[in-house]
């Protein structure tokens, strides 16, 4: 510690150097930290901690239905405390770019999910109103809904006495309080009592199970009771932690985790080369001063560890400028895009695996020259030979 | 005030990198024509070369450094090609599939065939529209297709994936001559008996996670099927599984069909169907030619992949930029004494200028030919797979095209550009006298 100043001086010796050096680490961490809070918020978005439900669907395929009356039979397996269901809607708000997830929901679905924050005279109303919608926060803004408005969708699977044009009474808004998920609150839901009376091509049939269960640990048991319930009949079921629901679908969208990887390693192989480069100039030009520093005494590891620090140092500082400006443009973009794009935050993992990254690479890069350094006869490299 | 300078050099850079990449190729070739020109018939230009030659020369001595320029470069080409060769060839698996002389039918509103629904009675109604060729026998080509998302065990990881299973009759085959038996036989009506795309092949295995093959067989739906053959048809349609309509029907108890696929009569066939269609107020159905229909399809992703390779491949670029700039720096600095007397003995400032910049524009031509080398190599036909928006599995292979190389090497170019100018300006302003004196 004590001979930080001298690393801090040897570092900024060539200040147009280190400067450009500095940038390109910060680009490639600023990038690094993006990729990265994607990927972890992937693989964690299908990690919904701390509530143990199941989701119970078609064995067959996700599209095919399910018999309303099997919510009966669930809720009498030992271990399951609730089951709601609902029906995919899949409708669209003037322009199918304006995609979001909408569907019905039977009685006690919005329960199932204490995350999904709500006034409680609110939910009333939803469940009185025959016609009535709920949007989450951000799909209301987005929009400019306020509760009391219609909200017209077209069905895209669905008519209704011949005709594809649904209303919706909004009647309830719900927020998360997780920031992580707020990309949920982009979906509308609506009573299921209504869209199987309305439509005019099933009856009685869902798309999916909502199940609560009274022990995570027994998850495993319900579930495999509850597939029995089924075994053998034209509607065979398959039922999976919402965890690995989500986990199966995200995988089918593409392999994030591949694509990330492989754009991370060439980003670190350039940036590797890059800094490794400005190092060997730097002790290159410092040969004589280095030389000057073994002569008044500093042993051959000091400078060894002097060179190391330096490089260390360097891309350590890039590296935190650049994970700090990821954290500050990705909210920032979500809330520029009014939840459109949802960007994640910076997770702390993200930041753990980008310090850890920035120690290694600063040694790696450190290593030759500092080698080099350690290495120098005094009296040649005083001479300059 | 030589602040103010350097932001409007930079200003002028950034709208000139603009123009560049969006320069077509015999701009760029009357561009290098010019100033090939210009180094050969003037005597600056002749100059510049000659300087040019020097520094090239000694590029060898220099190789650990150049290379940084290079490979950095080539970082930035590979991943911003192998980015765009992904939705390249999402966009060309989707597009291959529709053609102007066919149109598919669905139900008014749904957006794809999972959504649509086509009742039996309205068939005979779609074939009688005006606008639909007749096939050989007279009657019209009309294929009434089922559309069944299925699970099928992948390969992979030997978890289920979503498949599309397509319920056909002998028109389909007719209608889609790009359809062809490569291995086995089609299936026989009344059957339950599947022929599978070659792209589906390659994805998933049978429920003992054995490789397909003919005679393999799959459960669907607890139904046993049997794996007559495999087809290939260079499009999307090589991510399906194809099975008679009529047993799929039943296995599944669906009485309505997803879409129809009709063959057009001439040039306005379509705005025919599409009239008579309209008139028939039994009839609420949209159509769209199936060129139009798989190129909607695409759209949404392509575009995605497209807006996210040029993200990342300008902030990779970015990083490059100040590879570049420091790598010339130093070479520049490097040789001080050497510019100096070169400028000593006559050479004027532009000649230097142009020497640095085609030194580093020539590492970063290498750069973007080594960066579009490794995308094609390691990617070009790589396969992977998405979920499409019939909510299934749609197989596809990145496609490295001329066309993207061409404009990976542009962007190699630009970042050698900006990577070069700086350094070369700094070169040109060298007081001659101080660097000679320095050591």
């Amino acid at each position: 510690m004590k001979y930080l100043h001298l690393i801090w001086a040897a570092l900024f010796r060539s200040k147009t150097r280190t400067f450009l050096t500095l940038l390109s680490v910060v680009t490639a961490f600023l990038l690094f930290g993006m990729l990265d809070s994607v990927r972890v918020a992937f693989n964690s978005s299908a990690n919904v901690s701390g509530y143990d439900r199941l989701i119970t669907t078609s064995r067959l395929s996700i599209t095919q239905s399910l018999p309303y009356r099997l919510q009966t039979q669930i809720e009498t397996v030992p271990g399951v405390k609730k089951a709601s269901y609902a029906t995919w809607f899949g409708g669209i708000y003037q322009d199918p770019k304006n995609f979001f997830p909408n569907f019905a929901v039977g009685p006690g679905y919005i329960e199932l999910y204490p995350e999904y924050v709500m006034p409680a005279d609110q939910l009333k109303a939803f469940y009185a109103t025959q016609d009535g919608a709920i949007v989450g926060e951000a799909l209301a803004k987005l929009h400019g809904w306020k509760i009391g408005d219609t909200i017209p969708l077209q069905a895209t699977i669905f008519p209704t006495k011949g005709s594809n044009n649904w209303n919706f009474k909004l009647v309830g808004i719900f927020h998360m309080n997780d920031n992580k998920r707020k990309g949920e609150e982009k979906q509308l839901m609506f009573n299921w009592k209504y869209f199987d009376e309305a439509n005019d091509y099933i009856k009685g049939q869902v798309h999916w199970y909502v199940v609560d269960v009274a022990d995570a640990g027994q998850s495993n048991r319900v579930a495999q009771a509850i597939d029995k319930l089924s075994d053998n009949s034209d509607h065979e079921t398959k039922t999976q932690t919402e965890q690995a629901f989500n986990q199966a679908f995200f995988k089918q969208i593409g392999d994030i985790g591949l694509i990330v990887t492989s754009i991370m390693g060439a980003v670190f192989f350039t940036l590797v080369l890059l800094t490794g480069n400005t190092m060997a100039q730097a002790v290159r030009e410092r040969i004589p001063e280095l030389a000057v520093l073994k002569t008044i005494g500093f042993s051959n590891r000091s400078v060894l560890w002097l060179v190391l620090a330096e490089a260390t140092l360097l891309v350590v500082l890039g590296g935190l400028i650049g994970l700090g400006l990821a954290a500050l443009i990705m909210p920032a973009v979500s809330q520029a895009s009014m939840g459109l794009i949802q960007l994640p935050n910076v997770p702390a993992a993200t930041w753990g695996l980008g310090v850890a990254m920035m120690i290694v690479i600063g040694v790696v890069v450190g290593l030759l020259p500092a080698l080099r350094a350690m290495r120098l006869n005094i009296v040649d490299a005083l001479a300059g030979r | 005030m030589k602040f103010l300078k350097n932001a409007g050099v930079i200003a002028i850079l950034l709208a000139c990198l603009v123009v560049w990449i969006l320069l077509p190729w015999y701009a760029v070739l009357a561009l290098v024509v010019a100033l090939a020109l210009w180094l050969v018939l003037t005597r600056s230009g002749r100059l510049a070369l000659e300087a040019t030659r020097i520094g090239i020369a000694s590029l060898p001595q220099r190789w650990g450094a150049s290379s940084v320029i290079v490979v950095g470069i080539a970082g930035v080409v590979g991943v911003l090609v192998a980015m765009l060769a992904m939705g390249a060839g999402f966009e060309a698996t989707l597009k291959q599939t529709g053609n102007d002389s066919t149109a598919i039918i669905l139900r008014g509103g749904s957006q794809a065939e999972t959504n649509s629904v086509i009742t039996r009675d309205q068939v005979p109604l779609i074939g009688a529209l005006a606008g639909i060729a007749k096939g050989a026998d007279g009657r019209p080509a009309i294929s009434p297709e089922l559309s069944q998302v299925v699970n099928m065990v992948t390969r992979a990881d030997h978890t289920d994936a979503n498949a599309q299973l397509r319920g056909v009759g002998e028109a389909a085959w007719a209608l889609r001559p790009q359809v062809k038996i490569v291995e086995g036989r089609r299936f026989n009506p009344g059957m339950r008996e599947l022929v599978i795309g070659q792209g589906a092949r390659k994805q998933y295995v049978d429920q003992q996670f054995n490789d397909l093959k003919p005679g393999s067989q799959i459960e669907l739906a607890n139904q046993i099927w049997t794996v007559v053959g495999f087809f290939a048809s260079g499009d999307s349609h090589d991510s399906e599984l194809w099975a008679d309509g009529e047993t799929l029907a039943s296995t599944y108890r669906r009485n309505a069909y997803q879409s129809v696929t009709v063959q057009l009569d001439g040039k306005d066939g379509f705005k025919q169907l599409k009239a008579a269609m309209a008139a028939d107020p039994r009839l609420k159905l949209d159509v769209d030619t199936t060129r139009h229909y798989y190129a909607k399809q695409s759209e949404g992703l392509s575009k995605f992949l497209r807006v996210l390779g040029i993200v990342i491949g300008s902030i990779m670029a970015v990083g490059a930029v100040f590879g570049a700039l420091n790598t010339m720096y130093a070479a520049v600095a490097g040789r001080a004494r050497e510019i100096a007397t070169m400028r000593a003995i006559g050479f004027r400032g532009l000649p230097v200028v142009v020497a640095v910049m085609l030194e580093t524009m020539l590492l970063a031509l290498i750069g973007g030919l080594v960066g579009g080398a490794i995308a094609w190599l390691l990617f070009n036909g790589y396969s992977v797979s998405t979920l499409g928006n019939n909510f299934s599995q749609v197989m596809f292979q990145f496609k490295v095209s001329p066309d993207l190389l061409w404009n990976g090497i542009k962007w190699a170019l630009g970042i050698g550009l900006i990577g070069g100018l700086f350094p070369a300006l700094r070169a040109a302003r060298l007081p001659v006298t101080e660097a000679l004196r320095a050591a």
